[in-house]
């Protein structure tokens, strides 16, 4: 067209960002790239590899090798032979070479980029803009993490070697997410990218030899699933982090259960998008293209799941309608295009089939704008009149499109947006603050963005709930994750009950039951068990929990998570009512314990003393366990806030019973979780007589509900039941792996012991607090 | 709502002008709606990234850079407010805005039949039958400033008298300043009766309420003098005198024309929309268009609806179209001046 053509026309034209260089930096490999390992590039011992292909055009771009056994073995070995070398260089020295990397990612941003975009597909803006400077700004971030780590984690070390395998829809940014934080910690890594998208990975490989990284310390492996289940079934490697699918992420928590690996996962989503009717629509309207519209939709935290107020409703969806009939789809090289295309044709099948199945009666709305005829494109898409119990409400979709429904009052759309077994993030339109902070902590989410979506740093953490996964990446609480306690561990010696005959009790029978709902309950079951001490001395009967007993439990617990919205000041009062109580009755507790133990009358009285110093260190942080306040780079806070957990399971220790026990329930409750606490199975008396202090001491009922029976039958029950949020195991029976494998289900966050001691004279609070709580992060840019 | 149907122009002699009414029915304006302008929102973080994210979503280049630039021309409200303006001063800017870019460079870009022009010329009442005399006959229209501008504080009648003695003068768009302090104290029925009254002295000639935002500080109140402004009857809304600390800049854009889009939504009646001050480079201009065009779309991209109030702007769109045509990066003194 010529130019006073254009001057009346006044449309878009073409903005293509050149190619050259990535190709020819794709040519000076020869379009094949070998495996990553040891500080150079090695073709797979297979020979194997495949295609990777722009999904733009479907053109090949280069041969990727494929790694099997034998290559992730040397890769393993490879990453433990430097691994003590490279957490030995010290936090300064680490510090040096992650601000290395992170220089050299800004001296190469713009090959990265295009590297980025033409194996993925995403919008070059996005590449440009978005991915690499978030990832520039990791490195930075963790340099300062290694730099700081004496000061900031005493008592952590590095936990080894990392297997790491990451998605294809941030690659770049989710290799950094994963390789930061574990070599600023002092781990190596062995990571595997998503076979559609391993390009830039490689490119990074590069980047590591110039920055002069120690040989060994960053891995790269490439392949598909079967790749990634290699490295995760490795007994070389001491953590598994991942980030993709949930059915993924489920089967490798089942893989790796009893390994003793640490595991994060951080998985699918259904964020709610809430849109109050005192919202600035305009805005949020534009949110949503952030939202929904960025990176086509295949974001695991995409806001997919539209709830708009009803007033507003009409409004809001003929601006939103108007608003998307104006995005610009295609070549996701050109620089003013907001969507590219779709990763891959599999993944564009499984979107126009999700969509293609909308129930009727709902209204799919496809933008107006042009689509590219050839590649993998996708409109920009909206579903309307959908119910919750709709499948498109409840199932990712991972594409551009939204799904609507409208709720009545803020109470509605709480329970609309958590009606979910997602939690990963959820974002709330309104301008008054009264609401939104009313809001963002009774969402069942890991981050939410207040008046704003998709903002993401390296300084605030980011992560799930519920089957989002469990771990944060970023911020000081990313660090833990790649991190253990300082020291070696001793195994756990199996304890088990003292046999005798339940015959010549002194005194008037007493009966222990169980404690459900802060009342006294009778074993479903109608069966006792004897308890008996060390000479065969019978002590008296404990009811013999069954999956009912567990059952009901549970119920309790879930109807007690009013707690969690206590004060700390109050739960603080309770757990020093609760150690004065018991300090009234040490004596009786600490014979109790000598009767079932055996052991002198110092060792019974230190266990009570510790427990009641226990309950007070619990008191005192229940109200000093409080979170921060991130330093984000925008004009706002982000807050990272601790939340209970929910319903934590605990299957108490054997060898200190009363302490033990003490030592889960306190942190647990003083965070304001709910608990079922199944006590040791060999001496369960002293969680009964507890469950006396329990009465007397103003907890609310149902707060702490026990259980006792054999940790065998109980612990199976909790694993496997989906309203526990989270089960602790420390019994002395090897159920680590069977709890892991059935948390599975429903992704509870476990913390077992794998079989080996804890000192429980000596055990860490915090340790405890962290586990007991879920740190959501709150983002609230502001401004008038 | 529809396409409005046309209109006869109010006035012979600025037929070619391109005023407002040669083609869109002129905005009558509406009873003062309180629920609505207390319920409009901006939330100002928000409206930060959209204007942020903008230019590196949206560029244009090439031959699509050139036509857009030669646009911008068209919408320029070539202005110059100096106390030392005189008759031989405003004569030479009428010139320039009759012949804004070099004729062989007009050619070469194929626009040489087009008879660009700037989209008005801009000066004090005083310096308005001047500007008239010098652009007769060329379809230029002249705008005076008008209402004690820039601060818009003498006597109320002396402002309402201003407006009507521009009018007789023969200007043919009025930019009015309003009361800031009817904003800033949430007095919308005086913000809105001084509106209207200002509307009417002006007659046929077409107003541009100046809301000098950068002193009314929060994008809130912007949005709501904007809306209460338009209910008044104005045919523009303006950002800036050029005088304030602050003046035009993207995030105030994006709540005015949002506001602008409501009301059309609301009304059917399409409201123009002149940024000024503060915008002197061709590639500011061009963001500027492209968030027009994406969020009001193209309609609003002709010199009824849209205006850069700029005394500069045209110099380094200028050398950049001499850029497009030479390939060789232009010097300012290659350009006749103003």
């Amino acid at each position: 067209m010529t130019i006073p053509g254009l001057f009346d026309s006044m449309e878009w034209g073409p903005a293509p960002e050149s190619t050259a260089e990535a190709m020819a930096w794709l040519d000076t490999h020869e379009r094949t790239f070998g495996l990553f390992i040891g500080g150079e590039f090695r073709a797979a011992q297979s020979g194997g590899g495949f295609d990777t292909r722009n999904p733009a055009n479907g053109q090949v771009l280069a041969r990727i090798a494929e790694a099997g056994a034998a290559d992730i073995d040397v890769a393993v070995a490879a990453a433990r032979k430097a691994q003590p070398k490279w957490q030995a260089l010290g936090g300064h020295g680490r510090a040096r070479h992650l601000y290395a990397l992170a220089r050299l990612v800004q001296k190469h941003s713009r090959l990265l980029a295009v590297v980025e975009t033409l194996d993925n597909g995403k919008p070059i803006r996005e590449s440009r803009d978005i991915d690499v400077p978030l990832v520039a700004r990791h490195f930075y971030y963790h340099a300062g993490a290694a730099q700081l780590m004496d000061a900031q984690m005493p008592g952590r070390e590095a936990l080894g070697v990392c297997g790491q395998v990451i998605p294809w829809n941030f690659p770049l940014l989710m290799l950094a997410w994963k390789i930061a934080p574990a070599l600023a910690m002092g781990n190596t890594v062995v990571l595997k990218p998503a076979e559609y998208t391993s390009l830039s990975a490689l490119l990074f490989a590069e980047i590591c030899i110039e920055a002069g990284l120690p040989a060994g310390v960053v891995n790269i492996v490439t392949g598909d699933g079967r790749t990634g289940e290699l490295i995760s079934l490795h007994p070389g490697i001491g953590k598994i982090a991942f980030t993709g699918s949930t059915d993924v992420g489920r089967r490798i928590r089942q893989a790796t259960a009893g390994s003793g690996k640490a595991l994060t996962l951080e998985l699918g989503g259904k964020s709610p998008y809430i849109v109050f009717d005192d919202a600035d629509l305009d805005s949020a309207v534009e949110g949503l293209v952030d939202a929904i519209w960025f990176n086509q939709g295949q974001v695991c935290c995409a806001g997919s799941r539209l709830l708009v107020q009803e007033g507003v409703a009409e409004a809001f969806t003929a601006k939103l309608i108007a608003r998307m009939n104006k995005l610009r789809v295609g070549d996701p090289m050109d620089k003013a295009i907001d969507m590219g295309a779709i990763v891959d044709p599999v993944q564009l099948d499984a979107i126009t089939r999700m969509v293609a199945s909308a129930p009727e009666g709902a209204q799919v709305h496809h933008a107006t704008c042009a689509i590219p005829n050839e590649g993998c494109f996708y409109p920009p898409t909206l579903i309307t009149g959908l119910a919750p119990a709709d499948r498109l409400m409840q199932e990712e979709i991972f594409g551009p499109v939204l799904v609507a429904t409208t709720f009545r009052t803020p109470s509605e759309a709480v329970a609309l947006a958590n009606d979910s077994r997602y939690g990963l993030a959820a974002t709330i339109w309104s301008e008054n603050i009264n609401l939104a902070l009313d809001i963002a902590p009774k969402l069942v989410s890991g981050v939410v963005w207040i008046n704003a979506t998709n903002l993401f740093d390296a300084a605030a953490g980011f992560g799930g709930r519920r089957e989002s996964g469990f771990g944060r990446e970023g911020g000081r609480e990313g660090l833990y994750a790649y991190t253990k306690p300082a020291g070696n561990r001793k195994p756990l010696k199996r304890v088990l009950p003292y046999d005798g005959i339940a015959l010549g009790a002194s005194g008037l029978d007493r009966t222990a039951k169980n404690y459900v709902g802060g009342k006294q309950a009778r074993p479903d079951g109608g069966y006792s068990t004897p308890v008996f001490g060390p000479k065969g001395a019978f002590l008296g009967h404990v009811g013999t929990g069954n999956r009912k007993d567990i059952r009901n439990a549970v119920e309790a617990a879930r109807a007690a998570t009013g707690w969690a919205r206590t004060t700390g000041h109050l739960r603080a009062q309770i757990l020093y009512y609760i150690a004065e109580n018991l300090s009234a009755r040490g004596d009786e507790f600490a014979a109790r314990l000598k009767a079932m133990q055996g052991g002198g009358d110092k060792a019974a009285r230190a266990e009570v003393d510790t427990a009641i110093a226990r309950l007070f260190s619990a008191a005192a942080w229940a109200d000093k366990y409080d979170g921060a306040v991130h330093d984000v780079p925008i004009r706002g806070v982000a807050l990272a806030m601790n939340e209970p957990v929910g319903v934590i399971g605990m299957v108490c220790p054997d060898e200190a019973p009363l302490l033990g026990l003490i030592s889960l329930i306190a942190p647990a409750i003083a965070m304001g979780n709910t608990c079922v606490a199944v006590p040791s199975a060999a001496f369960p008396l002293a969680a009964s007589d507890f469950y006396q202090v329990l009465d007397t001491s103003d907890l609310p009922g149902g707060v702490v509900n026990i259980v006792t029976g054999a940790h065998g039958d109980l612990a199976p029950v909790l694993a496997a039941h989906d309203d526990v949020d989270a089960l602790w195991y420390f019994g002395s029976d090897d159920l680590s792996g069977a709890i892991e494998r059935a948390s599975a289900g429903n992704l509870k966050r476990t913390l077992v012991n794998d079989g080996y001691a804890t000192d429980w004279f000596k055990a860490d609070t915090q340790h405890f607090l962290r586990h007991a709580t879920e740190v959501k992060n709150i983002w609230i840019p502001y401004g008038e | 709502m529809s396409e409005q149907s046309l209109t006869a122009p109010a006035k012979g002699q600025t037929g070619q002008s391109g005023l407002p009414q040669l083609h869109l029915a002129r905005n009558p304006g509406m009873p003062l709606d309180l629920d609505w302008v207390r319920g409009v929102q901006a939330n100002t973080s928000a409206i930060e990234r959209r204007c942020a994210s903008l230019p590196g979503r949206r560029s244009v280049k090439k031959d699509w850079q050139a036509a857009w630039l030669l646009k911008a021309i068209s919408l320029i409200d070539l202005t110059t407010l100096a106390g030392d303006d005189t008759e031989a001063r405003v004569q030479r800017l009428c010139r320039k805005a009759m012949q804004p870019v070099r004729p062989d460079l007009l050619d070469a870009l194929g626009m040489g039949d087009r008879r660009l022009t700037t989209g008005a010329v801009c000066v004090y009442h005083e310096m308005v039958p001047e500007a008239v005399r010098a652009l007769e006959g060329s379809g230029v229209p002249v705008a005076a400033v008008s209402t004690g501008f820039p601060a818009g504080l003498s006597p109320y009648k002396l402002r309402l008298a201003e407006i009507g003695q521009s009018v007789a003068a023969g200007a043919d768009e009025i930019d009015i300043v309003i009361s800031r302090r009817h904003v800033l104290g949430q007095n919308w029925q005086a913000l809105y009766d001084e509106m209207r009254e200002m509307r009417a002295a002006c007659g046929h000639a077409h107003v541009k309420a100046i809301l000098a935002t950068g002193e009314l500080q929060t994008l809130r109140n912007v949005a709501r003098a904007s809306l209460v402004c338009m209910m008044a009857g104005a045919d523009f809304i303006k950002t800036s005198t050029g005088k304030e600390a602050v003046n035009a800049t993207l995030p105030v854009s994006l709540v005015m024309i949002r506001a602008i889009r409501d009301y059309e939504a609301r009304t059917g009646f399409r409201i123009g929309y002149k940024p000024a001050g503060g915008i002197s480079k061709a590639k500011d201009s061009l963001v500027y268009l492209a968030l027009i065009k994406e969020e009001l779309g193209n309609r609003w991209l002709q010199p009824d609806l849209f205006r850069f109030g700029a005394s500069s702007l045209l110099g380094d769109i200028e050398r950049q179209l001499e850029h497009q045509v030479t390939g060789r990066y232009s010097a300012s003194w290659r350009h006749a001046m103003g």
